[in-house]
């Protein structure tokens, strides 16, 4: 046993000559941030200064020395893992800042009691100016907001889903790339481009020309939304059904199956998990839109539980009038704060579907495994 | 429970595209027939208007008549649908349904035509198939888990399985060895040696050898140059074909002298 283990060598092994350290990159790291902090010390101190001024020191620093001792070929490695690493903080910095912001300031409204049980009904200037002078309990919640996103959202779903779905089936199953499969395609992509509020204007104009004017209600608002949703829907099934191997299809022709029982019960189902998974992002996509909303569904402040008749709420209109309209305009803090917890319920929402749409996708996953 | 196939003139087009021409070969029921030929000379073409699965490919189209039992394929009003249910295909790359079990892939020909079948009829089919296919003492035990975690030897005898349970007439499979290694391809030619006592068996292969080994007669088929269509050269019982063509041009592909 003994013998065959290599002797334990003091130098360096002449395959590893020419390289830095392991430690190297964390080195330059501490020497960038201490003479960064340094440098900002002279002519004053700020963060955003000492992260940018680090980085651009442990950068070149790095590179410099990489550069006089491993040569170009490394150096340039390491000059792109820093460019790679710095745009990845830098997109990441937006969003741990929103998430960080909205935590902040959305967990006191959230723990507020009777936030999520409770509607605007009610709820005047008077409450808030004594909540925000005496310090009484902000009153007031989001339970009409959260039963009309909720609403509005699962019927625009139920348009969408068979809408875009046919579609995509259509484009991929008997489209045979025609001339109607491409122009369907072109119009799903001027579609995915158009403004959220024209979607809303389309759908107010639709219910007014056939229902009657003034037709706020939260189906127009759901109309308004698949609109938003569909060429999503589209798209994304359209992916996942042209990923079905070709050799599927065939084997069930082979067995004699009609070409619509095989799209069914064999196509489908292998592509289920990426349509589910779409479709979660699409929801998630629409389910934060405003302007479409305001202009369709209108606002109101008491609980509407039917979505075919009367003004209806919504966590983004919810969130844009307490923050335009304080319910006291003297005392905004009660309304800003609502409207934070509105925000944070909103993301904790969009994370929810996310990773349902995750958690669907890996129990329809084909199942592999002996 | 087999019947023969009869073709006569038969021309495949790929749009404009003439890729076989004028093909007839009488193929004897209950019998292994093989087709052999270099890549691109229309081989696999030619078997999918057997059972008319090249008419999934967009722009390909026939001109002639394949009879089985007398009843032409392309006649009017004649639906695929009801062909491909009476001539069964193995592909190349084995195909299990991923979304679907070891048992249930072989039931797929029933099931996803919604017919009706009792769990003891299902489990006799099964069973029949899988024996059929010798795949049944390696599999018996986990009938449930996926057909995806065979290995490929054993997913290609589950594919057969599939096919002869819907009890067809024919078998059309296309090179069904090329993925595999030698000792699976073995497997797969005994059991091609068993279904002929049942079935009618049309092979298309790339490997010599293995159209010596399991087919009754053998066609060699050639094609003139690229852009030229595919033509039968010469068909005629498998040692025939490879002790003593007729055609020069049979001569010079068995014996590996080609080109």
């Amino acid at each position: 046993m003994t013998s065959t283990l290599t002797p334990v060598r003091s130098k360096r092994s002449a395959l590893t000559r020419g390289q830095l350290p392991k430690y190297a990159p964390y080195a330059v790291l501490a020497a960038a941030l201490i003479i960064g902090a340094a440098v900002l010390a002279l002519i004053g101190f700020n963060a955003l200064g000492w992260g940018v001024l680090s980085a651009l020191l442990f950068a070149a620093g790095l590179v410099g020395w990489s550069a006089a001792v491993e040569g170009s070929r490394k150096a340039k490695d390491r000059l792109a893992t820093c460019l790679v690493l710095g745009a990845f903080l830098v997109a990441l910095l937006p969003l741990i800042s929103v998430i960080w912001t909205v935590l902040v300031n959305g967990v006191p409204g959230l723990v507020t009691p009777g936030f999520l049980s409770s509607s605007m009904n009610g709820v005047t200037g008077v409450y808030d100016n004594k909540a925000a002078e005496d310090g009484a309990p902000v009153v007031g919640g989001i339970y009409h907001a959260l039963l009309g996103t909720v609403q509005i959202t699962l019927l625009a779903t139920v348009i969408s889903v068979p809408v875009g779905l046919l579609t995509a089936i259509y484009l991929v199953e008997y489209g045979n790339d025609g001339r109607l499969a491409r122009a369907i395609t072109f119009f799903v992509d001027v579609m995915t481009g158009i403004p959220s509020i024209v979607a809303g204007l389309f759908a107010a104009a639709f219910f007014f020309a056939v229902v009657g004017p003034g037709t706020k209600t939260g189906a127009v608002a759901a109309v308004a939304l698949s609109v938003l949703m569909i060429p999503v829907v589209v798209r994304s099934s359209e992916e996942m059904l042209k990923i079905v191997p070709n050799e599927l299809r065939e084997a069930a022709y082979a067995l004699g199956v009609r070409k619509w029982r095989t799209i069914l019960k064999v196509v489908i189902p292998t592509a289920i998990s990426g349509i589910a998974s779409g479709v979660t992002l699409a929801i998630a996509r629409v389910i934060g839109e405003t302007a479409p909303i305001l202009v369709t569904a209108g606002f109101a402040t008491s609980i509407n539980n039917n979505v075919f008749g009367g003004w209806m709420a919504s966590l983004p209109t919810f969130i844009y009038t307490q923050i335009l309209n304080p319910t006291s305009p003297s005392n905004p803090g009660p309304s800003s704060q609502r409207a934070w917890g509105a925000a944070l319920v909103l993301i904790i929402l969009v994370m929810i579907l996310n990773l349902g749409a995750r958690l669907i996708a890996r129990i329809f996953a084909p199942k592999t495994g002996r | 429970m087999s019947k023969r196939i009869d073709v006569k003139d038969l021309n495949v087009y790929y749009g404009n595209f003439l890729a076989v021409e004028d093909v007839t070969i009488n193929i004897e029921a209950k019998s292994v027939t093989a087709f052999i030929g270099p890549s691109g000379c229309g081989k696999s073409t030619f078997l999918r208007t057997l059972n008319r699965m090249h008419e999934v490919l967009p722009g390909a189209r026939v001109e002639g008549e394949v009879l089985l039992d007398g009843d032409n394929l392309y006649g009017n009003g004649v639906d695929p649908v009801t062909v491909r249910s009476q001539i069964g295909m193995v592909f190349q790359r084995p195909n299990p349904f991923p979304t679907m079990s070891i048992r249930d892939n072989v039931l797929a020909g029933v099931r996803l035509n919604n017919r009706k079948i009792s769990k003891g009829e299902a489990d006799a089919l099964v069973e029949r198939s899988l024996r059929g296919a010798n795949l049944w003492n390696e599999v018996k035990d986990r009938l449930e888990k996926p057909g995806s975690g065979l290995s490929g030897g054993q997913q290609q005898r589950l594919c057969i399985a599939r096919a002869i349970a819907v009890e067809p007439q024919v078998i059309l499979m296309d090179e069904p060895c090329s993925a595999l290694d030698p000792i699976s391809t073995l497997a797969i030619e005994d059991l091609i040696n068993e279904l002929k006592d049942q079935y009618t068996v049309v092979i298309v292969t790339h490997n010599m050898q293995q159209a010596a080994r399991v087919s009754d007669k053998t066609a060699f088929f050639n094609i003139a140059g690229t852009g030229k269509p595919g033509k039968l050269i010469e068909f005629g019982n498998t040692h025939t074909i490879f002790s003593n063509p007729t055609v020069k041009a049979t001569e010079d592909y068995v014996s590996g002298r080609f080109g």
